[in-house]
């Protein structure tokens, strides 16, 4: 339950990162951890003490395996949602990039008052 | 090879002698990725990194004459092309988009659980030639502090 | 249990390595610890008995370190040195403690830790290997019972690749070059 608490404090440090810092290399962080914190607690969810990876190998009985294997489904969707993140953030940072081109600074707040 | 461009000679010789092993061990975790461990995914993301390596040892002028920008977009755009006929050709044969057509096989061999080998070869090409046109996008906007060779050289 | 007071250690390494990426005020150092986090939870994915995905999950933290690095690297690196509003920096931390105020009692509904409620993955254990013949579970979740998800995450990648090309682009004045040939001027 501790675990789960930890790992909701990592998500309340990206979105602080996210929300009151200025410099936009510094929000694209606050993301990233933010995704590290909610995979985590996918993988979190589907955990069986004493378990085994979901994996069969020769030496294993399938009766034993079934039993004790650790939930395959939210690693499913933790692959796929790693791989997304690592697009999204692509994306973000070519939007830094273009931005840094433009107005010559990366603060937020400076380039709120040059728009235009 | 040109002086000027990339990084010191050290690093381009350990880059000549990893690009084999990394390669091989990207098509290792793919091709085995319905009985180990890996997959279409990281396998993909690894090829690309093999590209990028080169690319920031050699420079990007000598990569993009093996593999340019073109290159890059049109084998991501096969190997979209083959997970969507996959599942079409699913759809004539067995009734519903994405079905498993081929023979299950023995478990532990490689040619076993159908259509699965053909959607991770195909999900490595788009992802791994996918990652590498966004790093060659990239790269284009930096203020390149060396000398540059004249047109007509190289 | 000795495997629960690992877990323990290295989400105590994660939170001060994103506490010193928030505060830190030179880019490169934030941009190495976000890399050190990021490799802290594979090895917790490790633990937790999914190799599939701390295999991904390393390849991906270096290639999101290379691309945050060129970010960084390659502009001049000015520090910003005026101090956040006073207010907006309070109100913040006023909030985040209020969830996790909340998130506390939220938290008490959920299963126990380590006994998880498998009500669909029972059928995909059970008849996984007749049905589909890979020993990899998590494959054939992904290429056989789930392949639209897969499917539609090959088009999120592609259209967020497209979305960056055409940030990307530059126009020049004289003639409108293609984006992806060598430019010499600059």
């Amino acid at each position: 339950m501790t675990l789960y608490f930890l790992d909701f404090v990592l998500l309340v440090i990206g979105i602080y990162a996210l929300v009151a810092k200025r410099h936009i290399v510094k929000k694209i962080l606050g993301v990233a951890i933010m995704e590290y914190s909610v995979n985590l607690f996918l993988i979190l969810i589907g955990f069986k003490k004493a378990g085994v990876a979901p994996i069969l190998t020769k030496d294993m009985n399938l009766v034993t395996f079934i039993k004790t294997a650790v939930d395959p489904l939210p690693q499913a969707l933790v692959l796929t949602s790693i791989v997304i993140g690592l697009g999204t953030l692509a994306l973000m940072v070519s939007i830094a990039i273009r931005l840094y081109e433009r107005y010559g600074t990366f603060d937020m707040h400076e380039i709120n008052r040059l728009r235009g | 090879m040109d002086k000027h461009t990339g990084m010191t000679p050290i690093v381009k010789m350990i880059t000549k002698v990893l690009c084999g092993l990394m390669l091989v061990f990207g098509a290792f975790i793919v091709a085995y990725g319905h009985i180990t461990p890996g997959g279409g995914f990281p396998g993909g993301v690894m090829i690309a990194l093999v590209y990028i390596l080169i690319t920031l040892a050699y420079g990007r002028v000598i990569v993009e004459r093996k593999v340019s920008g073109i290159t890059a977009s049109v084998v991501d755009d096969i190997g979209a092309l083959i997970f969507w006929s996959v599942g079409m050709i699913g759809l004539f044969v067995g009734g519903s988009y994405l079905f498993n057509f081929l023979g299950k096989g023995n478990p532990f061999h490689i040619l076993s659980a159908g259509t699965i080998i053909i959607n991770n070869i195909a999900i490595t090409l788009k992802v791994g030639m996918c990652l590498y046109a966004i790093f060659l996008a990239l790269s284009i906007l930096q203020r390149v502090v060396i000398d540059e060779p004249k047109e007509g050289e190289e | 249990m000795e495997t629960i007071i690992i877990l323990h250690i290295i989400l105590v390494f994660m939170i001060i390595g994103s506490l010193i990426t928030v505060e830190i005020r030179n880019m490169l150092s934030a941009v190495i610890s976000v890399g050190a986090v990021g490799f802290a939870l594979s090895l917790a994915f490790l633990f937790l008995d999914a190799p599939d995905i701390a295999i991904t999950q390393v390849i991906v933290e270096i290639l999101s370190l290379v691309i945050l690095i060129r970010a960084t690297i390659k502009v001049d690196n000015v520090a910003i040195e005026k101090r956040e509003h006073i207010l907006s920096d309070r109100t913040a931390l006023i909030f985040v403690g209020m969830i996790l105020v909340f998130a506390w009692f939220a938290f008490q509904s959920l299963p126990t830790f380590g006994e998880p409620s498998m009500r669909v993955s029972e059928y995909y254990l059970m008849n996984g290997l007749r049905e589909v013949g890979a020993t990899n579970f998590v494959t054939s979740v992904i290429l056989d019972y789930r392949a639209y998800d897969t499917l539609g995450e090959a088009m999120v990648l592609f259209t967020s690749i497209s979305g960056a090309f055409v940030i990307l682009r530059r126009w020049k004045k004289e003639q409108d070059k293609d984006f992806l040939r060598i430019d010499r001027e600059h």
